[in-house]
């Protein structure tokens, strides 16, 4: 075990920053992510059933939680705490004020995950919407879902809006 | 940024949907949990878990642990003192049986501690667990709660020091009963009895956040422990018993915390964190992994419950009779009280002639139950919701109209309440605001129960409506209190310490709008600085939906008292009459235009008194109002496979005045997503030896997104004179309904009763006959 305790260098880009992270072998990635502070990625089912841990590599969603740390070295990794400036995404905006976030805990990984969903279908149904959403204990979906459909709507009427971190 | 839903009235706060306080911070992904911040020189805390039912400890040796390069400490129950405690978070003196250790010579369950360790690694850590050497003596089981209370039975606590069990010999951790009237005459007097038999597992709160704790010395040598809790004030007292320190010295912190249910109304790790912190004089942390929540968390009591009703021809209910046996695993917290709430939360509903409970709580070598969402009464609810529903089909009538001739009523003796108040155990109530019978109406037109026959009802897919009717109360009467204090500061603003303790459910936020709407300032300018025992007044916590009626009572008084306070000294300072004077926004108004700000009349207090201005009170509720709640299911059966899908949800809930519209639907939409997952799919299921098979959200199936119904959602708004503003509680009646309302639509949809928690695709089929 003490080898598997030993640090190697891992690069990532989080949120647009270039980073040099020690991390064990069998780090997470979201081992790693929490560690380093980036903790809006939350450890919830362990077994990447629930979506709480989810982050966007190279554009793409995952579970942080299910993926080594040293499988995505040189990724780019954008992380709820990149997705907002002074002024919250729109996504973000939304679930605010449908007070979708009850307890919080799933919210990162929802919004992340609706996001990375719309940008992918810009048109995806509700169906779809629910198909992919994390696990949530508190709301019943009920108004995570509300919040999507009307950024989905709204993101539908306008050109779509150009990534704050490009 | 403000939604208004309830205009028309002159409420500048409460009733409207503001922002909540900490809506930002969450959608922002802040770290603002227990473990999202971590003290300099943080060690790792981990549990060894026993591997068997039941066994004792011959010995235990810790050598080859602590001789691994990193581990800080090891503790057995020979380092620590034996102090039997509950790890129940109630108001002192509990009334759960004192049955835990901090450490024992034995073990009651599989995932029960055998030590603790803490090092300066989690790979460290949990090295050392699989180096600690344990011999065991290995006791015979016993898992099922009546076989428990037979002669012969192994018995599980045969420890000297414990108390509080009505009988350790008979695994009878306690007994309840109750009785109105007299049930054996009014059943005599019955045209018609029905008698039937439910049977609810274990379920699992699963908050997505674990149990997690961080505790600390600080500069002074206090213990100082932030940990996701419902019960702050409760964890700091039975602390202070179990380490024998005293509660000065320490201080609970509750951050922001990540969904409880009832499963952090419990001292579940905090003890465990705060020893391995005193030994190591170490920051340490203890989190629970997923597997561990499910074996050592707390779980729903899973019962037995037998029910017989008495009724005459016309459905006049002559009599309800429910006895109970209730598992409480292994060890006996909140046992006492859930089960007893399976009948006093439930049997008031109807106005039978004659009204009897008795419940069993039994040990036994499963995981430990404890206090979840609904407390007893969505069991209690499952069984007699049910047997009503067949008693209306017994009677051929409308299970509507049935429930319409029998139900409590406004102004109605909660007679229930009577018989324990007899007993000592209970505060009599009577029913002052009564949204049910509207419950009743708005919900079934939602669902158009009136012409529910026309859904189809033959071929392989067949679809049903059923309804079921629940309620609660708001927080427990004449014991449970909180206090609340508001200082104005220098800048005019409001600054509200309360011992509340939001778990997600936008408590704080409700709080400041109720203070914000007495002193007439915009809720931005009232900052709310609640749970933790160091900066804030005394309050029992959140549970037993208490929080909007309990301490919002408190704050509602604070404020008032803030508020004459400021009056006396604008007054003052504008040398008018009092009564001419008004709060409004940051200063005071007279009704003849003149001002002052509160930033004056904040400096004018200091001048004046010598202090800051400051409004205080303390509040015990003398009442408990009960919420009301009709719920309906419309459901699909699928008679090949045996899948029960939900279509239709409808909940037409009484909370009395919502104080926060788009919250309130939140806290009844979040309740059905859990009653569903109760009524189909989720169950902890053990093998022979007493392990858990399924410790993981795979193989536990909690409700998704795309499992879910289209739900309506209809708030009732009566006016609790009692309340804030009217209100009553919300969070848990809701929870009650949705497994007999699903129950009873399946026997609308297929003509068969199911009797068993949750309603699986075989159990389906084997009701149908078709396995």
């Amino acid at each position: 075990m003490s080898g598997a305790s030993q640090r190697v260098p891992l690069d990532l880009h989080v949120n647009g920053e270039a980073h040099t992270f020690q991390v064990r072998m069998h780090d997470s990635l979201l081992d790693v992510l929490r560690r380093e502070g980036y903790t809006g990625a939350k450890r919830v089912c362990e077994t990447a059933d629930c979506g709480a841990c989810s982050v966007l590599v190279d554009g793409r969603l995952i579970d942080a939680c299910s993926t080594l740390a040293l499988q995505v070295h040189a990724s780019r990794v954008e992380t709820i705490e990149g997705l907002a400036g002074a002024m919250l995404h729109p996504l973000q905006e939304t679930f605010l004020r449908h007070a979708a976030a009850q307890c919080g805990y799933c919210t990162p990984g929802m919004i992340l995950s609706m996001k990375a969903l719309l940008e992918r279908k810009p048109d995806a149904s509700e169906a779809e919407i629910r198909e992919v959403m994390t696990l949530c204990r508190c709301t019943g979906y009920v108004k995570p879902v509300a919040a999507t459909l009307e950024y989905r709507d709204a993101r539908g009427q306008k050109r779509p809006e150009r990534e704050r971190r490009e | 940024m403000t939604t208004s839903r309830n205009s028309g009235t002159r409420s500048r706060s409460v009733g409207r949907s503001i922002l909540k306080l900490d809506g930002e911070s969450l959608v922002r992904g802040e770290p603002v949990y227990t473990d999202d911040l971590h003290p300099d020189g943080l060690a790792i805390g981990r549990i060894l878990r026993s591997p068997h039912a039941h066994a004792r400890i011959r010995s235990i040796d810790a050598t080859e642990a602590l001789a691994l390069p990193g581990v800080l400490a090891v503790l057995t129950h020979a380092d620590v003192p034996r102090v039997p405690h509950t790890t129940a978070g109630q108001s002192h003196p509990e009334p759960s049986p004192y049955d835990a250790y901090l450490l024992d010579h034995k073990v009651r369950h599989v995932g029960d501690r055998v030590a603790l360790v803490a090092a300066e690694s989690d790979d460290v850590a949990a090295q050392a667990l699989q180096r600690i050497r344990v011999e065991y003596e290995i006791l015979p089981p016993v898992f099922d709660a009546r076989e428990a209370l037979e002669p012969g039975a192994p018995r599980i606590h045969d420890e000297l020091e414990s108390r509080g069990i009505r009988d350790a010999s008979r695994n009878l951790v306690a007994v309840m009963d109750f009785a109105v009237g007299d049930v054996e005459t009014s059943l005599a007097q019955a045209d018609v009895v029905h008698e039937s038999d439910y049977e609810v597992p274990a379920v699992q709160h699963v908050s997505l956040e674990p149990h997690v704790a961080i505790s600390w010395l600080d500069e002074a040598e206090r213990l100082v422990v932030r940990t996701s809790t419902q019960v702050p004030f409760h964890v700091r007292r039975t602390l202070a018993r179990v380490l024998a320190l005293p509660v000065t010295r320490i201080r609970v912190i509750k951050p922001r915390i990540g969904g409880g249910f009832g499963g952090k109304q419990e001292m579940t790790i905090e003890d465990a964190c705060a020893a391995l912190t005193l030994a190591t004089r170490r920051p340490v942390r203890l989190e629970y992994t997923r597997e561990e929540e499910f074996q050592m968390s707390r779980t729903r009591h899973a019962m037995r419950l037998h029910v017989k009703l008495g009724a005459r021809h016309d459905g006049h209910l002559t009599a309800i009779d429910m006895r109970v046996v209730s598992d409480t695993g292994a060890y006996g917290t909140h046992g006492l009280t859930v089960t007893g709430s399976s009948g006093y939360k439930t049997l008031p509903l109807y106005n039978a002639d004659s009204l009897r409970y008795h419940c069993d709580v039994a040990y036994t070598n499963h995981a430990v139950a404890g206090a979840c969402r609904g407390y007893g009464a969505p069991q209690g609810f499952y069984a007699l919701e049910s047997a009503i529903d067949e008693l209306a089909y017994q009677l051929q009538l409308d299970p509507l109209e049935l429930r319409r001739r029998n139900v409590i009523g406004a102004g109605d003796l909660d007679r229930v309440s009577v018989a324990l108040e007899r007993q000592g155990k209970g505060h009599a109530r009577s029913i002052h605001s009564y949204g049910l019978a509207e419950c009743m109406q708005r919900g079934a037109r939602a669902i158009d129960w009136e012409r529910r026959d026309a859904v189809p009802r033959d071929g392989e897919l067949r679809r049903g409506v059923g309804l079921a009717l629940a309620m609660q109360s708001s927080g427990i009467a004449g014991i449970d209190w909180g206090a609340a204090a508001l200082e104005l500061k220098q800048d005019g603003s409001w600054m509200l310490r309360t011992g509340a303790t939001d778990l997600g459910t936008g408590a704080d936020t409700v709080l400041a709008q109720i203070a914000s709407e007495i002193l007439g300032a915009p809720p931005d300018r009232v900052q709310v600085h609640a749970a933790d025992t160091d900066a804030v007044p005394y309050d029992v916590g959140a549970y037993a939906s208490s929080v909007t009626y309990v301490s919002g009572n408190a704050v509602r008084r604070a404020a008032e008292d803030a508020r004459m306070q400021v009056l006396a000294l604008a007054s003052d300072l504008l040398a008018t009459d009092r009564t001419s004077l008004e709060c409004v926004d940051e200063g005071v108004r007279s009704s003849t235009g003149a001002w002052v700000s509160l930033a004056e009349v904040a400096a004018h207090a200091l001048k004046l008194h010598g202090r800051a201005l400051e409004g205080h009170a303390a509040f015990c509720i003398p009442d408990s109002p009960p919420p009301f709640a009709a719920q309906f299911a419309e459901v699909e059966v699928d008679t090949e496979t045996g899948k029960v899908r939900v279509l239709r949800f409808v909940s037409a809930v009484d909370c009395g005045t919502a104080l926060h519209p788009l919250q309130v639907e939140g806290q009844i939409e979040g309740a059905v997503a859990m009653g569903i997952g109760y009524a189909l799919t989720e169950e902890m299921l053990y093998d022979d030896a007493g392990r858990l098979r399924n410790a993981n959200l795979v193989d536990y199936k909690v409700v998704h997104a795309d499992d879910m119904p289209s739900m309506t959602t209809i708030m009732v708004e009566s006016f609790e004179p009692t309340g804030p503003f009217g209100a009553k509680s919300v969070a848990e009646v809701p929870t009650n309904g949705p497994a007999p309302a699903i129950a009873n639509a399946i026997r609308h949809a297929v003509g068969v009763r199911l009797t068993r928690l949750p309603m699986t695709p075989d159990r389906v089929l084997r009701a149908l006959g078709r396995i």
